[in-house]
């Protein structure tokens, strides 16, 4: 009897979100493709910048959402991954001078490379041991940056003005908008394949791993390769969003990748909801807008509903958007029925 | 004799799956009661059940006091001591830490002192270990422990949750003796849970045998030896 | 050989802050198996209350007095009302309970105190310690507090009921019930010390730092270096890989060319991913089993 108490009692990692309930279905994803396609064309340039920093960041969530709803392993060091491709992307446009759009593959694969290394240590550690170490990670990440070995390249302190590009062939629209479209493709692009990742083979071995290790092991998953995978492809991901960052904001510093960004990443995974790779563009919304209005009332204020709000999701809606997604969907269910 | 612990229409769950299905039954003052069955039948939940460390429904009353909604460890302070399987040895901690730890409840400092003694007495192996790290005793030794510990609290009622597990039938003999002496010198009233009915239907005046949550058969130990049925499935002859 | 001598007492002095860090960080681990990231600015806020005291006139040491009573009250309060409830829920939630606090505080401590640099004072002053030139009297004084609190701490532990019932429920919970002991308030109490302690490490820090709300970042992840070194599960090994980390910080920064502050967390970093990988259970930890 002691043996189902402990199953039963024993915490796990992260909750588990069967396969189907991680994406939307068709009709509801042609709906918000839409939405993103035509709202641009409506509203002005500041606004467009700020719906492209919205996708931006939903990749960002949307790579850690892989790593900790696929496969269970946290990570509060998003920041470091996504300063990585935010200066490679700004290194390569300006001192080598690459096409911008070229930087970003080049970025994404740096990334994996950086992500995939940091998982190799990582691989040993699970649940805290990985927080702590990718918590290290991110706050350590901005005074590695400003290093003066690599001041010729960064700018140190500094850092580096990225040009924004303007539309190709002549297209007649701002830069801004230009940017927005490029951004969407990539995002679009990045959404359907991690769909299709969490649905192949590697993705059932990433829920394997993340519902029961051991199991996962003894059913042949080689739990290292998948873990470090599910690490490089996050990681890979939130190089892209870097690297898009960096163009969009036409500005990388070491000051603008502290830990503060991992916890809003963070956060914007939670709020989304843990596993469902649609809600990281409700976290991501979250992560974008909500400072700006705390800010607007007070200083400093942003971390305290940051904090607050994480809080009262925590207790009252353990699964984010995802859950308030639901409970809609039941509620119109009814309407339509009476 | 009266019943000490009195147990009505007690249901347990864990999660959504039930392991007690309505079990009634009463231990008497001073006496051993055993609680047999096989592996899973719900001996170790009803233990369980009694210091409120599983959702139950139903009455267990203690002395005639309810104990459901109570905590644990105020269950304990009662005066039930709970030995549970696998024997909970604060493994970490010294052997007379542990002993400390069975009394820590009590506030009577040079009862505690004496009582130690006492135990060292009855387990004259502990006092070879006193400062020893207590999971770096043996099975048996822990075991022993265990049993001190939970005299520490000078308990009224003991629970043992299968304290033969994984000893040596030469030390599961000596610890049996020891609780029948217990029981006689010290008036504590005991509970045990076995696999291994034999000693147990030896030292116990009581029988209760448990299938699938239910209690299936009850008598005197002597009675539920000689049946046939329980000779057949618990006894192997 | 003087400029070596020196480092090593540097060393040992922040070693002390990083030792009570390490401690507060592994007695809420011990209590509930999840490390506490907002250890630092819990110990951060503390600090301000002090200052805050001192400002409105209190004295020094009443404030420290006043400001350990109000730490350990909060710590338990914390724990009472947020973490309590989230006792069974996934590690994740509890992470995300954890990152929430740290930008509660955080916030907090800028919307009250705004976040320019403070002075924070010293009682034991910053002259030459017994007119060596080797360590300063306030750095004398950060090791001393650090050694007493340590005694007092193993005292509890070792010969008082309740520090026995500490050891009992962060040993074997089920077994500790079993005895009569009210884990739940244990693991509150828990809270409340490693609060208080925390506090301390703040109050000695500062000075040294300066007072703002992200002066215990660096403090912190050297802590959890100091604690994963040490072993998580021993607070013993914590107080010794707080000094250990406090030496080889300072040598590092001597002794390696390219190292100077500059490096201060990197160096952290590449210590707690080497004793992860190395040795996860650390030097005085016992290894982590896990069941199916």
């Amino acid at each position: 009897m002691s043996a189902v108490q402990e199953t039963v009692t024993e915490a796990p990692a992260v909750e588990a979100v069967p396969k189907r309930a991680m994406t939307l279905g068709a009709g509801s994803s042609l709906v918000m493709l839409a939405l993103l396609i035509l709202v641009p064309l409506f509203v002005k340039n500041f606004i467009i910048f700020q719906l492209t920093m919205l996708l931006i960041y939903g990749l960002a969530v949307l790579a850690l959402n892989i790593l900790t709803g696929g496969s269970g392993q946290f990570s509060l060091g998003q920041s470091a991954f996504y300063a990585v491709g935010a200066y490679t992307s700004a290194i390569l446009i300006e001192h080598v001078g690459m096409n911008y759009a070229l930087t970003l593959p080049i970025a994404g694969v740096v990334c994996f490379g950086f992500g995939f290394l940091f998982g190799q240590p990582a691989l040993r550690l699970s649940g805290v041991y990985l927080a702590l170490a990718t918590f290290a990670l991110a706050t350590a990440m901005p005074q590695l940056l400003k290093l003066g070995v690599f001041e010729t390249w960064t700018g140190g302190v500094q850092g580096l003005v990225v040009t924004k590009p303007d539309a190709p062939f002549g297209l007649p629209m701002s830069q801004d908008m230009w940017l927005y479209y490029f951004t969407l493709v990539i995002t679009v692009a990045i959404y359907i394949f991690s769909v299709n990742l969490l649905k192949s083979r590697s993705g059932r071995a990433f829920m394997a791993i993340r519902d029961n290790e051991i199991a996962a092991s003894a059913m042949g998953i080689d739990v290292a390769l998948y873990k470090t995978l599910a690490f490089g492809v996050s990681a890979g991901i939130t190089g892209v969003a870097g690297g898009l960052g960096a163009i969009a904001v036409q500005f990388v510093a070491p000051d603008g990748y502290t830990i503060t960004l991992a916890i809003s990443l963070f956060l914007g995974m939670v709020v989304g909801g843990v596993g469902w790779l649609p809600g990281s563009i409700v976290g991501s919304a979250f992560i974008i807008f909500v400072p700006n209005i705390a800010e607007g009332i007070s200083k400093g204020l942003s971390g305290a509903v940051f904090g607050v709000l994480l809080f009262l999701i925590i207790f009252l809606v353990p699964h984010g958007a995802r859950q308030i997604a639901m409970i809609a969907q039941q509620l119109l269910g009814k309407l339509k029925k009476s | 004799m009266t019943a000490m612990l009195n147990i009505r229409s007690l249901n347990a769950y864990y999660g959504q799956v039930q392991a007690l299905h309505g079990l009634e039954f009463a231990l008497n003052e001073g006496s051993v009661t055993t609680l047999l069955g096989a592996n899973g039948a719900g001996k170790t939940t009803t233990l369980r059940a009694i210091c409120n460390m599983v959702r139950t429904t139903g009455a267990i009353e203690f002395d005639g006091a309810l104990l459901s909604g109570r905590s644990t460890e105020n269950i304990v302070r009662l005066g039930i001591a709970h030995v549970p399987q696998g024997r909970g040895t604060f493994t970490t901690l010294t052997v007379e830490e542990n002993l400390q730890l069975g009394a820590i409840t009590r506030r009577d400092k040079a009862g505690v002192v004496s009582d130690i003694e006492r135990m060292y007495a009855h387990f004259p192996v502990l006092k070879q270990r006193y400062t020893q790290q207590a999971g770096t005793l043996s099975g048996g030794e822990q075991q022993m422990l265990a049993v001190a510990r939970a005299l520490m609290l000078r308990p009224r009622l003991m629970l043992l949750d299968e304290p033969s597990f994984g000893l040596a039938p030469l030390i599961v003999r000596d610890l049996f003796k020891i609780l029948g002496k217990i029981n006689r010198e010290e008036k504590v009233t005991i509970l045990v849970v076995e696999q291994n009915a034999q000693l147990a239907l030896e030292i116990a005046d009581q029988a209760y045998v448990i299938e699938t949550g239910r209690i299936v058969m009850s008598g005197n130990a002597a009675e539920i030896a000689n049946n046939e049925d329980v000779r057949k499935s618990y006894l192997g002859y | 050989m003087e400029l070596f001598t020196n480092q090593i007492l540097a060393g040992i002095s922040t070693g002390a802050i990083y030792a009570c860090m390490a401690l507060a960080v592994v007695m809420i681990y011990q209590a509930i198996e999840h490390l506490n990231f907002a250890q630092g600015e819990m110990a951060m806020f503390s600090t301000f209350i002090s200052w805050q005291l001192m400002q409105w006139g209190v004295p020094y040491w009443a404030a420290f007095v006043l400001t350990l009573g109000i730490s350990f009250a909060g710590g338990i309060a914390i724990e009472r009302l947020l973490f309590k409830p989230l006792a069974k829920a996934p590690i994740l939630t509890n992470v995300a309970g954890f990152i929430a606090l740290y930008a509660i505080l955080n916030s907090f401590a800028g919307l009250i105190w705004d976040f320019t640099i403070k002075q924070y004072p010293t009682p034991f002053g910053s002259s030459p310690f017994l007119g060596s030139q080797l360590i300063s009297t306030h750095q004398a004084g950060m090791i001393g507090v650090t050694v007493l609190l340590l005694v007092l701490l193993y005292l509890f532990f070792q010969f008082t009921r309740v520090g026995l019932a500490m050891r009992a429920a962060a040993s074997v919970p089920e077994s500790a019930r079993l005895v009569g002991i009210n884990t739940s308030w244990m693991i509150a109490l828990g809270w409340g010390m490693a609060a208080a302690i925390g506090s301390i490490a703040g109050m000695m820090i500062a000075p040294v730092v300066f007072l703002e709300p992200n002066m215990m970042l660096g403090v912190l992840i050297y802590g959890f270096a100091a604690a994963v070194l040490g072993g998580l599960t021993s607070p013993f090994g914590a107080v010794i890989g707080g000094f250990l980390v406090g030496i080889f910080e300072n040598l590092a920064g001597t002794y390696i060319p390219g190292v100077g502050n500059e490096l201060k967390l990197p160096i952290a970093l590449a210590l707690i991913i080497t004793v992860l990988v190395v040795k996860p259970a650390g030097l005085f930890g016992r290894p982590i089993v896990k069941r199916v």
